[in-house]
């Protein structure tokens, strides 16, 4: 299956283990449920992201299954995180917005539904953790301003669109700068129940 | 002075009557199909041609629901936009009749009369037998209706006037019907049917004027896909069996279809009948193949040789080989390969910056994918391993400068 999927780890790198030009994310050991998602969000547009959609166009949903759970059985060590630029005080308030959440303006605790360990949970919800800053950034930007969107209803974007710009530089960077747990791995149930109604879930799918 | 005035007054009147008789020649009277929209196998028929004409590949958008339009179709003279197909009444095409669908695929109008933009091919549609338009019709009015107004195009002056579309339509289009030749085949003549109707493969295969006319439709002997900057290769003269496995498989021992064409394949070619694709493919090789145009461009200095060697060795050999054999099933040989030696080199610009997958098929499900190499390579990269690989291996073609890659890097993603 490698050998057919050189096309994802050409920008992906080795085994989908993450590129070192610090934006194309790791995919390695997401969960295949999410990949599949995204996969299918990037052929058909609703994730906008162009050589992705090009590269896609002609295969259908049996082959993006196929190569979701390849890269989701692949379970590989993550490189060390490069240590942050930021100043302490960033990298405290994204930490309380991580683990707290900002019930002011209503963010729920990032680890409600990624998980305490933040390594994502089940088959659906991705871990946050050993990704760039920059993609972060750009990921949280993405659904601010509703260029990256998932199936209603939306958690995602309802929950970036009450964070502000400062606060999505903050978590970003905080993320960032975790090392990842030597076995990290998503876990099976969510500590708490979610927060926010989700589309991208596979309860939601079979719901409908 | 009055004689002259006189004279121009009756050269426009006859020029107008002239433009408005060759807008309608051939539109008869609307007469509608006598038979059973909700007939089981019409509608099955109509499935089956929907997938022979690609219909979805305009009248889709990515991601949206079947047939309900909106999708932008780049042109020269700006965008044009699909129409909702569904049976949706105030929308789409539930308040239709089927004579004025076949109208639409036959003479290029409208529900109301207006004529159509011919990014819809109908000068190809025109050859489409009235129970087939039947077929399609029924096929289409079982479809869950979806609301979706149709979105205006968006057109430059004067290519957004209806004058100018009238005028275009006296020039390049006319009327017709599909009338298979006595003394061949009933496959050939199948064949011929599909290609030149339905299939549309003029729409991409043959190239355009200024105007954006088709130049000699017949003689599909390749044209470049405008904004797209994709090659779509010359067919008259291909084997038969190479091409018909390549409809049905997206790939084969010695070549793959990628880009726009994958696309073609994924949607439709794969699910032809096997006697059909065989029938496109027979026909196809019956054409007269046009002559090679004569080289223009130079052959590599050698330092750019050099240089594409050794970005050859690094990028490339692990899986084409250092023999430019490649792998049969797996990585198309490019020694020999005629994709590779073609003029102008824009689809490899377009593989080697984009990367590629060939359609997922029955016959292939897992196909194997190029890189996109846009991130590693620079532009005089690019080109230098592209005049190498078209001078190995006993290939003989034009150099490739790094104006020719900045050239054909596609203007238009999808």
């Amino acid at each position: 299956m490698a050998q057919r999927l050189l096309a994802c780890t050409g920008c992906h790198g080795e085994d989908g283990r993450a590129a070192s030009d610090g934006y194309y994310p790791r995919i390695a050991g997401k969960p295949a449920a999410y990949l599949f998602r995204q996969l299918r969000a990037f052929r058909d547009g609703q994730r906008p992201y162009a050589p992705m959609t090009h590269l896609l166009a002609p295969l259908d949903d049996a082959y993006l299954r196929d190569i979701a759970t390849h890269f989701a059985s692949l379970q590989l060590p993550y490189a060390a995180q490069p240590p942050s630029r930021v100043d302490a005080a960033t990298l405290r308030r994204g930490e309380a917005l991580v683990r707290h959440g900002d019930t002011a303006h209503d963010v729920p605790a990032c680890q409600a539904c990624h998980g305490t360990a933040l390594t994502g949970i089940g088959a659906d919800v991705p871990g946050l953790l050993g990704l760039p800053v920059d993609y972060l950034n750009a990921q949280l930007g993405a659904w601010r301003t509703g260029a990256r969107h998932a199936e209603a209803p939306d958690c995602m974007a309802q929950i970036a669109r009450r964070l502000a710009p400062q606060d999505v530089h903050a978590l970003a960077h905080w993320l960032a700068a975790q090392p990842v747990p030597a076995d990290a791995k998503a876990e099976a149930r969510a500590p708490v129940p979610a927060p926010l109604r989700c589309g991208s879930s596979s309860a939601a799918e079979g719901a409908r | 002075m009055r004689p002259v005035l006189a004279g121009l007054a009756g050269l426009l009147l006859a020029l107008t009557a002239a433009l408005w008789w060759l807008n309608v020649r051939g539109d008869g009277t609307l007469q509608g199909g006598a038979f059973d929209a909700n007939d089981p196998r019409l509608v099955e028929r109509g499935a089956y041609l929907a997938r022979a004409g690609n219909c979805q590949g305009c009248h889709t958008p990515r991601g949206a629901a079947p047939f309900s339009g909106g999708r932008g179709i780049p042109t020269p003279f700006g965008t044009v936009y699909s129409a909702n197909l569904t049976p949706d009444g105030p929308t789409g095409i539930g308040r239709w009749s089927a004579a004025e669908f076949r109208r639409a695929l036959h003479n290029g109008r409208s529900r109301d009369g207006r004529l159509l933009y011919p990014a819809f091919p109908y000068d190809s549609y025109t050859r489409i037998s009235a129970d087939d338009a039947d077929a399609l019709f029924a096929y289409l009015r079982s479809l869950p209706a979806v609301s979706r107004p149709n979105r205006p195009h968006a057109l430059r002056f004067p290519y957004d006037s209806a004058l100018a579309l009238a005028v275009w339509r006296a020039l390049f289009f006319s009327p017709g019907r599909f009338e298979p030749q006595a003394g061949s085949s009933d496959a050939w003549n199948r064949g011929a049917y599909l290609v030149q109707g339905l299939g549309h493969c003029s729409a991409c295969h043959a190239s355009r004027n200024a105007l954006g006319a088709s130049r000699d439709p017949a003689a599909l002997a390749g044209g470049l896909i405008p904004l797209q900057n994709w090659l779509a290769p010359g067919l008259a003269g291909q084997p038969s069996q190479a091409v018909a496995e390549l409809l049905q498989r997206g790939v084969s021992d010695s070549a793959a279809l990628l880009g726009p064409m994958a696309e073609v394949v994924l949607h439709s070619t794969q699910h032809l009948k096997p006697d059909d694709l065989s029938a496109m493919a027979a026909y196809l090789q019956s054409l007269p193949q046009a002559d090679a145009p004569r080289r223009t461009a130079e052959s590599p200095a050698p330092s750019q040789l050099q240089r594409g060697e050794r970005l050859y060795d690094r990028h490339c050999a692990h899986c084409h080989g250092d023999d430019g054999l490649g792998q049969p099933r797996a990585y198309v040989p490019l020694a020999g390969n005629r994709a590779v030696l073609r003029d102008p080199p824009a689809n490899l610009v377009q593989v080697v910056l984009g990367g590629a997958f060939p359609a997922s098929t029955a016959g292939n499900p897992r196909p194997f994918g190029m890189p996109p190499l846009a991130t590693e390579l620079s532009d005089e990269d690019v080109a230098a391993v592209l005049s190498y690989i078209r001078n190995a291996w006993g290939n003989r073609a034009g150099a490739v400068q790094a104006l020719d890659v900045q050239r054909w890097r596609s203007s238009v993603r999808p």
